[in-house]
């Protein structure tokens, strides 16, 4: 293997893309110093030796079965779950997360004090953490029977909501919209679609659903002890980033 | 009235329940069906207290014919009354739902008529929700106390958790404080949705689809200073609740003066704030870390000192087993060490399976060794600059937090056996300012819940 200082891999922004970079990567027998994507690639620096990587499906699948072969399964599912996170340069860790893990084997996810683990592992804990907190924190505004909601995550967490939410309302039809990364997930009983978006705008909101923002702001001040009062304590759990799309803190 | 008004009354006369989690229970959502549980529970929101809001917890009504002297909807009190109707909360509950609001309903309610017909109410609301609705959330009710048995079944095979309170943590409180409730009217339900939950445990084993039986457990609540009841009395009442009848959870209210009565703590007493953080963390220690209550407080010290948290009192009147070593201690020793939890003793046996852990490798796996530092070793070595010796173990675990919190915290002159005593009377109950009640006479022999009623 011949570790070059200065040569940068190029992909597509998807997971198989990615695993398409390591699978050159043995095949070149060469170690790349980063792996990103068209958008953050801007101008190459001086020196720096690019190579754009062809993204294939068959290439893909073999990294992505090794891994369970030769690591664990729970490291395809860590894999999975790295990928949405917003650690920057994100790839090149992954890309030596694999690599170690072709070398040690499962006993790599319990290298918990090694930095290239121990990144990766804070950063997933970050992206289930965010995700779990907009499993609370997302508010649906119903319009003419769709329910719809803005969010703007760190990480990307709408595949994870995307789950969770299907799961709850089977029947319904709602939207999530991802401000930061421009996507949305659109539900309908027929089916669940993950898909870019660049814009949403929407109708104004019915007396009916006015009501019912009305009511849940009444119940969300009424049920705070003022005795008790202590907004570090609520900041802490639910800081303020969140708030711009809470119902309860619409004015 | 209009549901708003009905909701602002029905909400504030249920904020003292201090228990809101929705956890518990693990169900899927089903085709045809609204909603799905998690079992480690959801909040949706936090109130201006810093309070979890996870389910829409209201009373069914606030009309009460009991006259518990400690609670605001108590019959003697002049206050507004009012009650939903079960269709107006059913619709309430559902379309919060549906705009992910919540994850349920927590319904409580004040004594309509009669137990038996306030259980009615509660179940008719409940069963429209879940037939008619097909309502598949969260819902957690409290049981009203002296209601009839089948009652009790019918409720128990609609929600998620069911949970009668105990409030007061002894029968000598109950009978001054809430006359006309008795312990057996409290604990005789207690036992039923115990018995329940373990009959239907052998149903599910031979009928999988036998109908669940408040599959999230029962919790139950106990009011925290307005009773000179001591943490020994709270926390072996707990844990003997969490081995005799399998509470999932006990939780503690710090009492708000809303009454002006010479029984209870004057109206101008601050809520116990600091004792009920102090309990919740004791009551870890009961949950999760393999603590006795009698480790925590005995006859002999009957209160916690609250200067510091439970685990460190303890670690320092047990200084002779410390420091352990992190590269060989059992998980159980580990969890023994202050400032160590169960997420950072899981990451030490992990980690030192591939390596042998330095201070160093201990910062990076995230365990916090501000307080840690001064009961462990790694490889044998203490950690940089750190002397062990009683004062300056006291000092370094002091937190910030631990000082803002003390009344009257003087810095360095204050030793952790120092507990100020600032009567803070002006009528009612005068309370030391961590919210004890002065103890009347002996109370060694004041009469405890007697356990083991069986039905
Ligand atoms: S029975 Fe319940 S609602 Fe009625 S006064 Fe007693 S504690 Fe309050």
């Amino acid at each position: 293997m011949q570790n070059n200082t200065n040569l940068v891999y190029i992909y597509d922004g998807t997971l198989e893309g990615f695993l398409c970079c390591v699978y050159e990567s043995y095949v070149r027998h060469e170690i790349p110093v980063q792996i990103r994507t068209e958008e953050d690639a801007g101008q190459p620096l001086l020196l720096e030796e690019t190579e754009w990587i062809r993204t294939d499906m068959e290439h893909a699948g073999k990294i992505y079965e090794s891994i369970d072969r030769k690591i664990a399964l729970e490291a395809q599912d860590f894999i999975r779950e790295a990928f949405l996170t917003c650690l920057p340069d994100k790839e090149i860790f992954m890309y030596r997360f694999i690599r170690m893990g072709y070398q040690y084997g499962r006993s790599v996810m319990d290298r918990l004090t090694d930095d290239t683990v121990g990144a990766l592992i804070k950063a997933v804990r970050n992206l289930r953490r965010e995700s779990h907190n907009f499993m609370g924190f997302v508010r649906f505004t119903i319009y003419d029977g769709v329910m719809v909601s803005c969010i703007s995550p760190k990480n990307r967490v709408l595949p994870l909501l995307s789950d969770h939410f299907t799961n709850r309302y089977p029947d319904e039809t709602f939207l999530i919209y991802d401000r930061t990364h421009q996507m949305a997930v659109v539900h309908k009983p027929e089916g669940t679609l993950l898909t870019a978006m660049h814009h949403l705008s929407l109708p104004p909101i019915d007396d009916a659903e006015k009501a019912y923002h009305t009511l849940w702001k009444c119940f969300q001040k009424t049920i705070a002890i003022e005795e008790r009062h202590n907004p570090k304590c609520q900041m802490n759990h639910m800081p303020k980033r969140f708030w711009a799309d809470m119902t309860e803190f619409e004015s | 009235m209009d549901v708003l008004e009905k909701l602002a009354i029905l909400t504030d006369a249920a904020k003292y329940d201090v228990a809101c989690t929705s956890s518990g229970v693990d169900r899927s959502g089903q085709p045809g069906k609204t909603g799905s549980t998690v079992a480690s529970g959801i909040c949706h929101s936090f109130a201006a207290d810093g309070r979890c809001i996870s389910l829409l917890k209201v009373l069914m009504t606030n009309q009460c014919v009991y006259d518990c002297k400690y609670c605001v909807n108590r019959t003697s009190r002049d206050t507004q009354r009012t009650a939903f109707a079960p269709r107006e909360l059913a619709d309430l509950t559902i379309n919060f739902y549906r705009r992910n609001y919540i994850e349920g309903l927590f319904l409580s309610s004040g004594v309509l008529k009669s137990p038996d017909y306030t259980m009615e109410r509660m179940i008719e609301a409940i069963e429209i929700l879940r037939t008619e609705y097909s309502f598949n959330g969260y819902i957690h009710v409290k049981s009203i106390p002296g209601a009839d048995n089948s009652l009790i079944q019918r409720m128990g095979l609609l929600v998620d958790r069911m949970s009668v309170n105990i409030e007061l943590p002894s029968e000598d409180s109950l009978g001054q404080l809430a006359p006309q409730k008795t312990p057996e009217a409290i604990l005789r339900p207690m036992g039923l949705i115990r018995a329940g939950i373990e009959e239907n445990k052998s149903d599910l084993v031979v009928y999988r689809h036998a109908p669940k039986f408040v599959p999230a457990g029962q919790s139950t609540q106990l009011i925290i200073g307005a009773t000179p009841d001591s943490d020994h009395r709270i926390l072996t009442l707990s844990e003997g609740l969490y081995k005799k009848y399998n509470l999932k959870r006990v939780f503690f209210s710090a009492y708000t003066p809303i009454v002006d009565d010479p029984m209870l703590p004057s109206l101008f007493s601050a809520p116990p704030l600091l004792r009920e953080h102090r309990l919740y963390q004791a009551d870890w220690l009961l949950r999760f870390y393999g603590f006795t209550a009698n480790e925590i407080v005995d006859a002999k010290n009957p209160n916690m000192n609250l200067a510091i948290d439970p685990k460190c009192n303890w670690a320092l009147r047990h200084l002779d087993q410390f420091p352990i070593e992190v590269s060989r201690a059992s998980y159980e020793r580990l969890l023994r060490v202050p400032g160590i939890g169960v997420l950072s003793a899981r990451k030490i046996v992990q980690a030192r399976r591939t390596c042998s852990l330095t201070f160093e490798g201990l910062r990076k796996l995230g365990v916090v060794l501000k307080r840690a530092r001064f009961f462990v070793t790694c490889q044998g070595k203490v950690d940089e600059g750190v002397i062990i010796r009683p004062d300056t173990v006291l000092r370094g675990l002091l937190s910030k937090n631990d000082l803002r919190m003390l009344p009257a915290a003087s810095g360095d002159q204050m030793t952790f056996l120092d507990v100020p005593d600032m009567a803070r009377s002006l009528g009612g109950m005068p309370v030391n300012a961590y919210g004890y009640l002065p103890e009347k006479g002996t109370r060694e022999n004041a009469k405890q819940y007697e356990f083991g009623i069986h039905i």
